[in-house]
């Protein structure tokens, strides 16, 4: 007869000396675990107010401009450093950890339209209404010493003067060329006065220009024609262009695809694009209430900000139709320029109010560095969180949100207007030959046409 | 992995090898999985497609993960007890396991003997490290079983007839002469819960944190022991019962009736969630097993019924003869039945739900079992009988690995306290009880009643004629088998049968005729008697 029986020795699972960390003994059988579902059900909805209850995503306010801020750049080369436009000519680099400025670079006679960093962080290149465009050599000895007192004014290293007002300027990611955006879209060069390439799709301005990242000589623009533009630097020539309903104001690549861009739109809604297919949008994101004045992607490529007309910033999962944060304040007027910090946790926005203001992009964030602990609770929040947010209870949570009151009375109405539409869409259908009504979706609405 | 030499490869594991590897962990990982993957075709939505597929990939993985480290890394094994020759496992006896096993588990097994303080009825925490007995005659006291220390005793002068641990050793309920009371680990009285009157049985609901009884007349109430609030009180109408259980898969309460009928309970409904008929007597013990599939139904007259509680059919899966005034089944599956004076084990070994003897054990004569009861992760069984109360070892009973946040044996007072916290903050609500727990979470169908037309009910009607008309009646003796009558009563099933459809014609044309009526009624009306006519209100 062979008998064993359950016997443990305190040694194994006790601890010896009083400084000894406590074993942990695991076992993953389900059966010794009861009403495992429900237990999950009733954590996520406690993540759930816990995430409400430490949200608190208004980090500081940057003060300092005298007119509205018209646009902002990052240098890739520094993290707590950023760069502000504002209408009457001033550019600064403020220090994002101080909230101070750390430079001024004096110079515009008129508004600041347009603000870009070189790629290797060495020069700024603004250009604005007066028709100029100037190159400032970024102080590197300013940005590592922390003297947030020091009012150093940087002389401007180049300027360059030209035909027309300049509307934006956007650095090509491997070389010492940059494009500016005005009554055409021309092709400078840091060492020229004028410059090397100019092109012209149609008479209209154009408002924005962005370059690819990863494809250097490939630029989209758009215009006031309602257009957006693909050019190809090395052709020479430009590539495609469509035209929509509406202008857009602001386009960003995503940098983790860079097929696929965003625009900005006037018709509150951002369009995602493929630049290889141009006949319909990959997604739209509508939650905006009033024009989207800027966009930027986060350096993940998971997600993008957006700041609107409407007084608000809202955050974009970039696959999703509708928005995953939205972050308002009484003291912020219009938003004329968002920016997404390069480590994907800041958002910046500059508004019509003089102020440029830094927001958490995870409103319940624990900043700082976390233990290992911490950082495992957070991330099973989040995960049981999302596993049964679709639940009732728990959306009413996760979903909430306090919005100032013209934007949901505004909100609501636009949903109003779309649900008429659609159902009066459905009657006609429904009173109508079967397939005689087609409708196009969303994503070709938009699209007038493509050239 | 491999070594590559001129030419060939060297596995590691050589090919045969491998696949015995895979096919045991299939088994493992099947069990992690918790149920079949999703069936992902029918859906149109090729985002949320592609979400869930990344979900079940991952659900893959981990129950993979899991399934290794249970093959590895689990630091005990489960006990057994393997026979040799002619012997035979329910002919060894407790003293022959007792020379076979080391000192500290022979530990486990002893007798006290108490015989003035009545009928003992036991309880353990769920660790399995400390354990409650309460006497009929009012003794109580609180045992720690790994130091076998006795932590107190207390004498409440009055009948005791239920003891309950609460969510830790700490609290412990007994239900005695005419209220159950909560007590604190050093005796002293915390709580006298006078709702719910004379008590014959406590059950304590771990993860509600529920502490739910059943008096001397049938009413069942629930009692929330965070709040103190009753979240249910309900009368069964089934009588005097003293055969309760908790169902710890899902959380519902089984009652058994003299009636030989079981009804199972859920805090928030004044109905039973479900009422069976078992047993043709009155059931007198009950058990559930603890992976929610199984119920053991024990009645008087001498039958131990197993049913399964997924299906539910009108047959059990297996009967066994015998008596049992209590059973209990225990982590590993084997079921225990008391009766008189002998305790047997029962085991399913096949793994085809068919429960043969294991073990047996018999106590001196006179000895009447009151209650078997498993220590959790422990190969060992407590029994409460009239003269005091014994421990026996079990081997092949307990489960061998513990997890240090479900139930932890070795807990320190730090550990145990977190572990309130924790568990305070996961306290489910009373809204979760249901039969099939793993309901929580997902889509309700929307169920839409479809209005049969004309043809379907004709051939309804049709079908049900023709099956009647086919049925031949029983040919009466002595006597009675006249014709007429046969036909007279062949008449009589075909007028039967047809009469429910015509009952549901005459329903439809009576509501048909009635909303002419109503529409009618303001057209005939002369002009002086507008003023009468019931107004509609306008579309």
């Amino acid at each position: 007869m062979k008998v064993k029986v359950i016997s443990r020795s305190a040694d194994e699972f006790t601890k010896e000396r009083s400084q000894d960390l406590q074993r942990v003994f695991r076992n993953f059988d389900p059966s010794i675990r009861t009403q495992e579902k429900a237990v999950e059900y009733v954590r996520a909805q406690n993540a759930a107010k816990l995430d409400k209850i430490f949200a608190r995503p208004f980090v500081g306010a940057m003060e300092g401009h005298i007119d509205s801020i018209s646009c902002m750049a990052k240098n890739p080369n520094h993290l707590i450093g950023i760069f502000s436009g504002s209408m009457d000519g001033e550019i600064r680099l403020w220090d994002l950890a101080s909230r101070r400025t750390v430079g001024r670079f004096p110079g515009h006679k008129g508004a600041v339209q347009g603000l870009t960093v070189s790629t290797d962080g060495r020069v700024l290149v603004s250009c604005g209404t007066d028709s100029t465009v100037r190159l400032w050599s970024v102080p590197v000895s300013n940005l590592l010493k922390e003297d947030a007192s020091s009012d150093k004014s940087a002389q401007p290293r180049e300027t360059y003067v030209w035909k027309n007002a300049f509307r934006s300027v956007d650095h090509q990611w491997n070389s010492d060329r940059f494009a500016t955006g005005g009554a055409g879209v021309d092709i400078w060069n840091h060492n020229r006065s004028a410059p090397e390439q100019s092109y012209q799709w149609g008479t209209d301005t154009v408002v924005s220009v962005r370059f690819n990242p990863g494809e250097p000589h490939i630029l989209a623009t758009s215009a006031s024609d309602r257009s957006i533009a693909l050019y190809d630097l090395r052709m020479g020539k430009p590539t495609s262009k469509f035209i929509m309903r509406t202008r857009t104001n602001s386009i960003c690549w995503n940098p983790m695809e860079p097929i696929n861009f965003t625009a900005a739109n006037e018709d509150s809604n951002c369009y995602s694009f493929d630049c290889r297919k141009f006949g319909e949008a990959t997604c739209v994101h509508m939650d905006h209430v009033s024009a989207v004045m800027d966009i930027d992607y986060s350096p993940t490529g998971r997600e993008f900000v957006t700041g609107s007309y409407d007084r608000t910033i809202m955050i974009f999962p970039y696959n999703a139709g509708h928005k995953r944060e939205i972050y308002h304040t009484k003291r912020m007027q219009r938003v004329f320029c968002v920016k997404y910090s390069c480590d994907g946790s800041y958002v910046i926005s500059g508004s019509d109010d003089t102020n440029l203001r830094l927001w958490k992009s995870k409103a319940s964030e624990q900043l700082g560095v976390l233990l290992p602990r911490e950082q495992k609770k957070h991330e099973y929040h989040e995960a049981v969180k999302n596993r049964y947010k679709h639940l009732p209870e728990i959306k009413r949570i996760v979903r909430h949100r306090h919005l100032p009151k013209p934007i949901y009375k505004a909100g609501k109405q636009i949903r109003e207007q779309n649900e008429s539409q659609r159902k009066k869409q459905e009657k006609r259908k429904a009173h109508s030959a079967p397939g005689s009504i087609v409708e196009e979706p969303l994503r070709k609405r938009k699209i007038i046409k493509v050239e | 992995m491999g070594v590559k030499q001129d030419g060939g490869t060297i596995d590691i594991v050589p090919a045969m090898e491998q696949e015995k590897i895979s096919d045991e962990l299939d088994k493992r990982v099947k069990k992690f999985l918790r149920g079949a993957e999703a069936n992902l075709e029918g859906l149109k939505d090729k985002k949320l497609k592609g979400q869930l597929a990344v979900r079940e990939e991952l659900y893959g993985k981990s129950a993979h993960a899991a399934a290794k480290a249970e093959k590895w890394l689990l630091p005990s094994e489960g006990g057994y007890l393997e026979t040799e020759g002619i012997e035979k496992t329910w002919m060894i006896k407790q003293e022959s396991i007792a020379r076979e096993v080391d000192i500290l588990s022979s530990r486990s097994q002893y007798d006290i003997v108490l015989p003035d303080l009545g009928p003992y009825t036991l309880d353990f925490t769920s660790s399995g490290r400390y354990m409650a007995v309460g006497g009929r005659k009012g003794h109580l006291a609180i045992l720690d079983m790994k130091n076998m220390s006795l932590i107190r005793e207390i004498q409440v002068r009055e009948t005791v007839r239920d003891v309950a641990f609460l969510h830790n050793e700490l609290f412990f309920a007994a239900a005695q002469k005419k209220y159950p009371y909560i007590y604190n680990r050093d005796g002293t009285e915390l709580h006298c819960l006078k709702e719910h009157g004379a008590v014959l049985r406590l059950q304590f609901l771990k993860n509600h944190f529920l502490l739910a009884s059943v008096n001397k007349f049938g009413h069942l109430r629930y009692q929330d022991v965070t709040m103190g609030r009753m979240i249910g009180s309900y009368r069964t109408g089934l009588g005097r019962t003293d055969v309760m259980q908790v169902n710890p898969y899902n959380g519902v309460v089984a009652l058994g009736h003299s009636g030989g009928k079981v009804s199972m309970w859920k805090p928030t409904s004044s109905a039973p969630l479900l009422q069976r008929l078992c047993h043709k007597g009155p059931i007198s013990a009950m058990a559930f097993h603890p992976n929610g599939h199984l119920m053991a139904t024990a009645g008087k007259e001498k039958k131990i019924m197993l049913w399964d509680l997924r299906k539910l059919q009108d047959e059990p899966i297996q009967t066994l003869p015998g008596h049992a005034s209590t059973l209990d089944f225990s982590q590993k599956g084997l079921l225990a039945r008391g009766c008189n004076s002998y305790v047997q084990i029962l085991g399913d070994f096949s793994g085809s739900q068919n429960y043969e003897n294991y073990m047996g054990h018999g106590m001196i004569k006179g000895y009447q079992i009151g209650k078997v009861l498993f220590r959790p992760y422990e190969d060992v069984l407590g029994i409460g009988h009239s003269m005091g109360w014994s421990s026996i070892l079990i081997p092949g009973s307990g489960e061998p690995n513990f997890d240090t946040w479900v139930a932890n044996p070795f807990e320190t007072s730090k550990q145990r306290r977190e572990k309130e916290v924790h568990s305070l903050l996961d306290k489910l609500p009373p809204e979760t009880i249901m039969l099939n727990p793993t309901e929580l979470g997902t889509v309700k169908t929307q169920r839409r009643k479809e209005k049969r037309t004309k043809e379907e009910k004709e051939a309804e009607m049709e079908a049900a004629l023709e099956a009647v008309k086919g049925i031949e009646p029983k040919k009466k003796t002595k006597g009675r088998n006249k014709p007429s009558k046969r036909a007279k009563k062949k008449q009589e099933m075909i007028v039967s049968a047809k009469r429910p459809f015509l009952e549901q014609q005459k329903k439809e044309e009576e509501q048909a005729t009635r909303k002419k009526q109503k529409v009618s009624e303001q057209v005939e009306q002369p002009t002086a008697l507008q003023r009468f006519v019931r107004k509609k209100a306008a579309t």
